[in-house]
């Protein structure tokens, strides 16, 4: 069963200043999937994932050629508002960054800047967005508290319900669990899962089992290339490459 | 031997750190007792609120504490969002290239161009070609010029200081960069900003060089009535009464007095700053 291609990379090369740090990238992410970028550190799957919602763009020495499309339109047309690029493709950082205001206002501040005004529909969002994120039970009870003292687990889910409460259609991860304990990683997981019927989702990650047990798709990067993109089951039982088979067998990286 | 050697560095080093430490104290204690022991003598109601008479040998400095408090007013009402403007363009909107690392270095050295040239400049630019005549506003704009590099300065560190991860956090949820900067990245750099731009201000109020040629006078017998008045500053006033004045042993007191009033100006202002980031501080949930 051929699903859709929610985004496309085509010919993507991209450059910080005179350097090139990816080359020709091709790359689908179906819709309601799992797509899994894997690869040892400095091999520029950070980088790719940034170009998803234009947050490259915040460098001012970055230079991209191809495209991005997101449903077919492309995403870096001079025509098209970064804003509301950020607002459709989400994203949750290898640090969880709460603003340092309450885990309410957390949650409100994405609607609030996206021009809600109803306090009502921001209330229910809240709610809402914190039982997707499975904190819901954790908080109820201090929702004015500062977000700064909860656990890092639980910051990092109260991102995840940021993100999710301006209803992004696309979910990106930068390395979500790299600053988490084993069990709290374990939940993030466990919420990807969930979150993948509702959203498609991409997750960078340097930990090859969490590609394994969280994606549909892996796509192994290796010095600014993509080297292989399979299912994931292939990538990990049968990969074609090389260098693919020497990363997860743990050879390298 | 070899670690006795060592230590003995160690001691040797450590104390000399600490010498220093307390000859710069030393110096402070010295000029703070000097001038409070022969200043508090003189400081009463009427000194703090009435003008000085008898060819000013006697009465109180009252109308160079309200010049020196309206020119200060005036100097904040320019520099502050003026500088913290241009902070905010330097450090958020502008691409980290050639021009602005020039412009940035500039604006440094400006900090460093003596009091007096700026005092110079003020006379040109503000009581001759913008015929604001010497007056508050002369005066006031003047220190505003001269207090705009320690305003930006102290901005742009204090914006530096706010994680990059507040912005991107923003910018991810469809924020504009604006609404990033004024919801999340400002509020956490305002003590900051207020802390460095109070400092600014309180060397503004002491500055006599600049204010010199551009509106502070000898004596004026009424108090000013408006922005384009000539009038009297708490420094400047300090000056004529330590080296202009045609009795000057006679009116030392009073020179003393106004140089204490001086400084516990500045201290307050000091102070404000640091009750002011320390609430700021409080609020903003246990950033920096």
């Amino acid at each position: 069963m051929d699903k859709k291609i929610r985004m496309k990379a085509k010919d993507v090369d991209f450059y910080y200043g005179p350097v090139q740090v990816l080359k020709r990238i091709d790359l689908d992410i179906f819709e309601n999937n799992v797509t899994a970028i894997i690869g040892p550190s400095g091999c520029g799957k950070s980088t790719f994932i940034r170009l998803l919602n234009r947050m490259h763009e915040l460098v001012s020495n970055a230079r991209l050629e191809g495209s991005i499309t997101l449903d077919g339109k492309d995403i870096m047309a001079p025509e098209v508002d970064p804003v509301e690029i950020r607002r459709k493709v989400g994203m949750v950082f290898q640090k969880p960054n709460p603003f340092p205001k309450s885990i309410y206002e957390n949650i409100a501040y994405g609607l609030e800047v996206n021009g809600v005004r109803d306090r009502d529909f921001i209330e229910q969002k809240v709610v809402e967005s914190l039982k997707k994120s499975a904190l819901w039970e954790e908080v109820k009870t201090r929702l004015h508290e500062s977000a700064l003292r909860l656990s890092g687990g639980q910051q990092q889910r109260l991102c995840i319900a940021r993100c999710l409460a301006i209803e992004p259609e696309v979910v990106l991860f930068d390395e979500p669990c790299a600053s988490l304990d084993p069990i709290s990683t374990h939940k993030v997981e466990a919420l990807i899962l969930e979150l993948k019927k509702d959203y498609t989702i991409v997750i960078v990650t340097h930990n090859m089992q969490q590609a394994a047990r969280v994606s549909d798709h892996t796509g192994f990067f290796y010095m600014g290339e993509l080297v292989e993109f399979d299912k994931t089951e292939v990538i990990f039982t049968r990969p074609r490459d090389k260098r693919t088979e020497d990363y997860i067998t743990g050879r390298f990286g | 031997m070899r670690l006795k050697i060592k230590r003995i560095k160690e001691v040797m080093g450590f104390n000399t750190l600490r010498l220093c430490m307390l000859v710069v104290v030393m110096i402070l204690a010295v000029i703070f007792y000097d001038i409070f022991s022969k200043g508090a003598g003189i400081i009463s109601w009427e000194f703090l609120t009435k003008p000085p008479v008898d060819g000013m040998t006697k009465g109180g400095i009252f109308p160079a504490i309200l010049g020196t408090f309206f020119v200060t007013a005036i100097t904040a009402i320019l520099a502050v969002p003026l500088g913290m403007g241009c902070a905010i363009y330097l450090n958020e909107y502008a691409r980290d290239n050639g021009l602005t690392r020039f412009i940035r270095l500039s604006i440094r050295n400006l900090s460093g161009v003596p009091s007096i040239v700026y005092g110079l400049f003020g006379v040109t630019l503000f009581v001759d070609m913008c015929h604001f005549g010497t007056s508050i506003l002369s005066a006031g704009a003047t220190l505003g010029l001269m207090t705009l590099p320690l305003t930006i300065t102290a901005s742009e560190e204090a914006l530096k200081t706010v994680p990059r991860s507040y912005r991107e956090g923003a910018l991810a949820l469809g924020a504009t960069k604006w609404q990033s900067i004024r919801t999340n990245v400002l509020p956490f750099a305002i003590p900051g900003i207020l802390t460095g731009t109070i400092l600014g201000l309180s060397r503004a109020a002491g500055e006599t060089a600049p204010i010199l040629f551009t509106g502070a006078a000898f004596f004026l017998p009424d108090i000013p009535n408006s922005i384009f008045s000539q009038f009297m500053a708490l420094p400047y006033h300090l000056y004529i009464m330590s080296t202009q004045h045609h009795n000057i042993s006679l009116v030392r007191p009073i020179a003393y007095g106004t140089a204490l009033v001086l400084i516990a100006l500045v201290f307050l202002m000091n102070l404000v700053a640091v009750i002011i980031r320390y609430r700021l501080r409080k609020r903003g949930m246990a950033h920096g």
